[in-house]
């Protein structure tokens, strides 16, 4: 009895206090200076955005963010821990403090950015739900799905967004739900149901589990938004600061044409003005950080433009090849734009 | 004089004997064990082909990247590319020698106390239990005497396993004896503790104790005081385990006689010494069933760590198929851990049923 008093006083607390009203501006930046790494939460595996090969170094698009914050601060992208963290944990953990950023392919929704004392502090990636189906059905469109046995892999919002998506469309289904990605991956190649719906992103490494992946084709339809991004504490914007702009210079090296390769050179000889400030040949903008003059150069030295993280975790240059789609530059179609660097 | 020569015994009757007559016995010895015979020989005709076909025959054992896998059968050489991961989980390579030289050195260390000759056999194993985890931890954490550290977040795969399981089972033996007795006690305020202690752990699944400790009690922690994430599972996990063990001790403990606990008073054995001269040693032996069973489901549960984030057997084979390289191996994951955990806990059922031979003195049949 005793324990279970003491455990509610506890919790009362903890609701009256709030879980988001320790953290002070500056304190991320200071208390990461002196530990000399940045935490980072990451996902248990995910393919393409964390996950670790071999030798149990991690990789990703998820991982790449962790990465060039480290660049960033400490002109070393190793100096990084990771704290892999199951879905259910993952607020908890920025909330105490266990980790700096988490960057966990986490949608950015209203509620968890007011209600749970968190900022979500841009995109690194714009998901959303598709559809996967074997060619042999011969369908083009999502709207030709009627009566179609459609397998879910369950997820927070999947099964909800699906059935809007009918309804609103007046078709028919019938759902099976799995659990696991592995099990619906063998159920659409036994047969059991005529298409796959999960985050897009998802699709194409459910398709490569197949066995002859090449005679399914993910839909061009996306029926929700899921922005997924980094996220961090509320009440220390100078720590927000960093990690928003991180991600703003990946995106900005890319549409400026700075690769990994050319970085260097281009920050002693450019003649380009965006690209000297971007670079910091040019003003003091990485003081306004805190951050030291060079830090867009060690991030993509380091870790590479957005362009190129892409590419080498989830696009052409993987095993997953998804397409940019939504996450082209806005001057290529897509939705990424980053803010000037001035 | 004449004798008697008795006529030489005639064989028995050839239907009850050898390959035919064992069939007879065991597999056809009424129409309904007939059936179920045809229908078991019928499923394993089903299953078993298709299995071996699956496994060996057309299994690939060598190569390098998915590519190499082309026999349409199980891909082997995922588990062989990722063997490492498996065992040690993100354990820095070139210092897998720390954990091997910790299991050796169990091992080793142990060794003296299954020789049945050994003099001061209790001595040694207490001190065997003192110094041992200490060596142990300072082998596998590190962080004095010249050994580089290696975080717990580090830790993976089956070392992580045997970790949890050999802490659970050291830890929850002595906690839940002491639990048993202190339920058994005559002091009120001893058996309401131990009863209130064993209820409350005893009816919450473990899977929940974990998730508190990982996602709760780190929101009332002050800021920046985090509590390593293995050691609040340890924790948890003896606690919840020591509740079971207590329950097993204490159904032992109420199986001796009643005239034992009076002989051993009227020895003038204090109450220390009847328990653990008198009353534990017989009641221990009766309950190895149910301890080892208890020991078992524990080294099962381990895997439940996958909800809290930490990378045991299982989930550092999880993990290893969300590598792009190596996507779709999920099926040869889970048969390797479960080949690794049936090994593990055949072994443990073995050791257990040897013990109640050796130990059956005053209970034979």
């Amino acid at each position: 009895m005793k324990m279970v008093k003491s455990t509610l006083a506890i919790l009362t607390t903890a609701t009256v206090l709030g879980v988001s009203g320790f953290a002070q501006a500056g304190a991320t930046l200071d208390a990461v200076q002196k530990k000399g790494f940045v935490q980072c939460g990451i996902s248990d595996g995910l393919p393409g955005f964390s996950y670790a090969d071999e030798k149990g170094n991690y990789m990703g698009l998820d991982v790449d963010v962790c990465r060039a914050v480290a660049a960033a601060v400490f002109g070393d992208a190793t100096k990084v821990k990771y704290s892999p963290l199951t879905a259910k944990e993952r607020f908890t953990a920025l909330q105490s403090g266990e980790v700096d950023i988490l960057s966990r392919n986490t949608t950015w929704t209203s509620s968890r950015d007011a209600a749970l004392g968190l900022n979500f502090t841009g995109t690194n990636y714009y998901d959303g739900q598709g559809f996967l189906v074997n060619k042999k059905l011969g369908v083009s469109s999502a709207k030709e799905l009627d009566g179609a046995t459609v397998c879910i892999q369950a997820g927070t919002t999947t099964e909800l967004n699906l059935s809007d998506y009918f309804r609103a469309n007046g078709l028919k289904y019938t759902p099976i739900t799995y659990d696991t990605s592995d099990e619906s991956a063998k159920s659409v190649e036994a047969g059991r149901c005529d298409v796959l719906t999960s985050d897009q992103s998802q699709l194409y490494a459910q398709r490569i589990k197949l066995a002859n992946p090449d005679d399914y084709v993910v839909l061009p339809e996306v029926i929700s938004k899921e922005p997924l991004g980094p996220v961090v504490r509320q009440g220390d914007e100078e720590w927000f600061d960093i990690v928003r702009w991180t991600l703003f210079a990946m995106v900005n090296a890319e549409e400026l044409g700075i690769t990994s390769a050319n970085v260097e050179e281009m920050a002693k000889s450019t003649k380009n003005p965006d690209i000297a400030r971007l670079l910091g040949a040019e003003g003091e903008f990485g003081k306004d950080l805190k951050l030291p003059k060079d830090w867009a150069v060690h991030i993509v030295k380091q870790v590479g433009n957005y362009g190129e993280s892409f590419d080498r975790n989830v696009g052409s240059g993987s095993e997953l090849k998804i397409e940019r789609g939504l996450n082209a530059l806005w001057n290529k179609g897509g939705l990424q734009y980053a803010p000037p660097v001035r | 004089m004449q004798t008697h020569t008795f006529k030489p015994d005639l064989p028995p009757p050839a239907l009850s004997v050898g390959v035919v007559g064992w069939l007879r016995a065991n597999l056809f010895s009424s129409w309904f064990n007939s059936l179920l015979t045809l229908f078991a020989a019928y499923l394993v005709w089903l299953i078993l082909p298709p299995l071996i076909q699956w496994a060996f025959i057309n299994a690939d054992w060598v190569g390098e990247t998915r590519a190499d896998c082309t026999s349409g059968g199980a891909c082997w050489v995922f588990i062989q590319q990722r063997f490492g991961q498996f065992m040690y989980g993100f354990y820095p390579s070139e210092l897998r020698w720390r954990v091997d030289l910790t299991l050796w050195l169990a091992i080793i260390g142990a060794a003296p106390l299954f020789i049945p000759q050994m003099v001061r056999k209790g001595l040694y194993g207490l001190a065997f239990l003192v110094v041992y985890p200490v060596v142990a931890y300072w082998l596998l954490h590190g962080g004095s005497f010249g050994l580089e550290v290696v975080p717990t977040s580090r830790w993976g795969g089956l070392m992580l396993t045997l970790v949890i399981a050999a802490v659970g089972i050291a830890g929850a033996l002595p906690l839940g004896v002491l639990l048993a007795l202190g339920r058994r006690s005559d002091m009120p305020a001893i058996r309401v503790i131990c009863v209130t202690f064993i209820e409350f752990w005893r009816g919450v699944p473990l899977i929940t104790v974990l998730f508190m400790s990982s996602v709760m009690l780190p929101l009332f922690l002050p800021e920046g005081m985090s509590f390593d994430k293995l050691m609040r599972a340890l924790i948890g996990v003896i606690l919840f385990q020591s509740a079971y063990i207590a329950e097993v001790v204490r159904g032992g403990l109420q199986a001796i006689p009643k005239g034992q606990y009076e002989a051993a008073a009227a020895m003038g054995l204090g109450y220390w010494r009847m328990m653990g001269l008198v009353i534990l040693p017989q009641a221990m032996k009766l309950v190895i069933p149910g301890i080892v069973n208890t020991f078992i489901s524990l080294f099962k549960d381990t895997s439940l760590v996958i909800i809290i984030g930490l990378f045991d057997l299982l989930n550092s084979i999880k993990q290893a198929t969300t590598d792009p390289a190596w996507l779709g191996m999920a099926t040869e994951g889970y048969v390797f851990a479960a080949l690794v955990f049936w090994i593990f806990c055949f072994g443990m059922s073995r050791y257990s049923v040897h013990l109640e031979r050796k130990l059956d003195t005053g209970h034979k049949r």
